[in-house]
């Protein structure tokens, strides 16, 4: 009886009649195969093709399923003659007698693309289907809440103001006032061609107050609070505070979406003109340093060069889309499975959503007032 | 009531009364329905045939304030508390109270802190947040937000889910407690022997969607039925009437308190 812990290993000796034995010896671990593997696997292939070769497990000082998997195969799934410690029986036994059914072949399905755009076809039909329901509930509890005015959930909308108006200042400036600076640049050098230089502030102010402005701020509003808000109600959803909230008989679209919905739809286009203004600001600084329009001048061509109307186009624009990104985001909040792949998922599709929603309805309103402000 | 989605049928045909001042348990099998009978009856969601009421109000089709008075009738605890994570313990049991609009603050302190102080949560930890407290503690938290409002019925999810043997005896023993204190009528969700024989008076079984039986502990055991059967494996012996009355001796007594 060997007391040193060995190494798997094998030893064939050729007795003087002609049949071999094989001895099997060491620790039959899946740990321990390992290393060893390269060396093993040849030699074992090799023995295993001896029928009558009599193996002697008797030196094996502990055997796993993996060890004993890994002998098994090399048998070719069948058990030799050979010698055994009576407490690995079992195992072989085990072995012997399961059958396994092969894994099901994937078929790869002609159909399955058609099957697929059927299956997206129907998800936003549901999903357009969900959020006109979710909006219909809310239109319910603005005149529940007119009637009412006592259950206005002040609170909840003045949080949602801070953290979707307040907090997001910083960056929206910072972008912003990039964004002028490049657009203003890049004009500045085809309009130089044709002595055209006055016309940057045209180009500028137009197309900031009137498109880049809302879209802009639409866009880092989806990212920012409505991916924010998509998780806030996700993860109460999975935690079953919803559940409790209904239970007491507070409704969550009153007191949870709702504000959430004012809050952006105040915000919103209060970022747009705080957007506008940095845009602007970077697109002078350049026109500045580029063709030489001095602030002065920018600033007094601004009135003549942009009618009103186009800010309160911008303005409005804004409100609009701030109703559509929390609406949006409200609703894949509330469609979150308890599981982490759906959170990930229905995060990145609001925000995606909410994005492409705004840029839809941009092009509609641009459309719909291709007479105004011009 | 019938229950569906689909194709899935979850309850079929089930019919069930709890009467007042009673401890009714719903047992059964994982998937077996039990916590979706639970939200039917929280008027969370509604059966597809049937109909549920409470105190004599049908929770579908009636009018939004019947239905909120219900509601402030009952309290429940939800399976793993289901505290709002961005309030402290204070405010947590303070919102159904707050709800109410009626009532002054330091006048909803002197409830919060009555209600803490029934479910043994000291000053201490009142402005905690929920991630800060242990599972027992959430429990009890949640078993006080339950009873903020002085409810006539209280629902309770798994109460003792989770809990370590000791902890799950005093939580039993705090709910039979309040029970008889506030003339509570239950109504709970459980897998556990142990809670069965310490508190329930009837005992609802669902297996295969439906209602199998109701009964008191004691002759639900005998039931033939092989869901029973191996549901209670090895503790029929000891859910006899006798050994049951004993147990509940016991616990009164404190032999196993916390």
């Amino acid at each position: 009886m060997e007391s040193t812990i060995t190494p798997p290993h094998l030893e064939r000796i050729i007795d003087t009649d002609g049949t071999s034995r094989i001895d099997v010896r060491g620790v039959w671990l899946l740990r321990a195969i390992l290393p060893h593997v390269l060396v093993l696997r040849p030699q074992l292939a090799a023995y295993a093709k001896d029928d009558k070769a009599q193996w002697d497990l008797r030196g094996v000082q502990q055997l796993d399923a993996a060890g004993a998997l890994f002998l098994w195969r090399m048998w070719g799934r069948q058990r030799p003659s050979m010698l055994l410690k009576p407490e690995y029986e079992g195992v072989f036994a085990d072995l012997a007698s399961k059958r396994f059914p092969a894994p099901p072949k994937m078929r790869r399905d002609p159909l399955k693309l058609l099957l697929n755009l059927g299956q997206e076809l129907l998800s936003f039909g549901q999903n357009v289907y969900a959020i006109t329901l979710l909006a219909g509930n809310l239109l319910l509890d603005v005149v529940y809440l007119v009637r009412h005015p006592g259950a206005i959930p002040w609170r909840e909308t003045s949080a949602n103001i801070h953290r979707t108006g307040s907090q997001a200042l910083a960056i929206t400036a910072l972008v912003g006032f990039l964004v002028g600076v490049v657009l203003s640049y890049l004009s500045a050098i085809q309009l130089k061609n044709y002595g055209a230089d006055v016309f940057i502030i045209n180009i500028l102010g137009l197309g900031i107050v009137r498109e880049l402005g809302p879209i802009l701020a639409a866009i880092l509003v989806a990212g920012r609070s409505g991916s924010s808000m998509t998780a806030q109600l996700g993860v109460m959803r999975v935690t079953r505070e919803l559940d409790a909230l209904s239970a007491m008989g507070i409704s969550h679209t009153q007191r949870l979406v709702l504000p959430k919905i004012v809050a952006l739809a105040i915000t919103l286009p209060l970022l747009v003109l705080w957007s506008d203004m940095a845009a602007l600001v970077g697109g002078m600084l350049s026109a500045d340093l580029q063709l030489g329009i001095g602030y002065q001048q920018f600033l007094h061509g601004l009135p003549a060069a942009v009618p009103i109307a186009n800010l309160w186009l911008g303005v409005g624009k804004g409100s609009v889309f701030g109703i559509l990104v929390a609406l949006i985001a409200c609703h894949y909040g509330l469609q979150i499975k308890p599981n982490t792949e759906s959170l990930g998922a229905s995060t990145t599709d609001s925000v995606v959503t909410a994005i492409t929603v705004v840029i839809i309805v941009d092009a509609i309103f641009a459309v719909i007032f291709s007479d105004v402000g011009f | 009531m019938w229950t569906q989605y689909g194709d899935t049928i979850i309850h079929r045909d089930l019919s069930l009364r709890v009467n007042c001042g009673e401890v009714m348990a719903v047992i059964g099998g994982s998937g077996s329905g039990k916590t979706t009978l639970l939200r039917l009856m929280l008027g969370l969601e509604a059966p597809s045939r049937g109909t549920i009421k409470v105190f004599g109000v049908p929770l579908q089709g009636c009018a939004v304030g019947d239905l909120r008075q219900a509601r402030n009738r009952w309290g429940v605890l939800f399976q793993e508390g289901a505290l709002f994570s961005a309030l402290s313990v204070y405010d947590n049991v303070a919102l159904p109270l707050r709800e109410l609009k009626a009532l002054p603050e330091d006048v909803i302190r002197e409830l919060v802190m009555m209600k803490l102080d029934l479910v043994e949560i000291d000053t201490m930890s009142m402005n905690k947040m929920p991630a800060e407290l242990s599972g027992g503690m959430v429990k009890r938290v949640a078993l006080a937000r339950a009873l903020a409002l002085n409810p006539e019925l209280l629902f309770l999810d798994e109460p003792t889910a989770g809990l370590d043997p000791e902890r799950s005896h005093g939580f039993v023993q705090l709910i039979e407690s309040l029970r008889r204190l506030l003339n509570l009528t239950v109504v709970m969700v459980t897998h556990d022997v142990d809670t069965l024989m310490a508190i329930s008076d009837r005992v609802a079984v669902l297996a295969n969607q439906q209602l199998l039986t109701v009964g008191p502990l004691w002759e639900i055991v005998q039931h033939k039925d092989l869901f029973i059967q191996n549901f209670f494996l090895g503790h029929g012996k000891r859910c006899d009437q006798e050994n049951i009355k004993d147990f509940r001796k016991k616990l009164a007594s404190g032999l196993h308190t916390v």
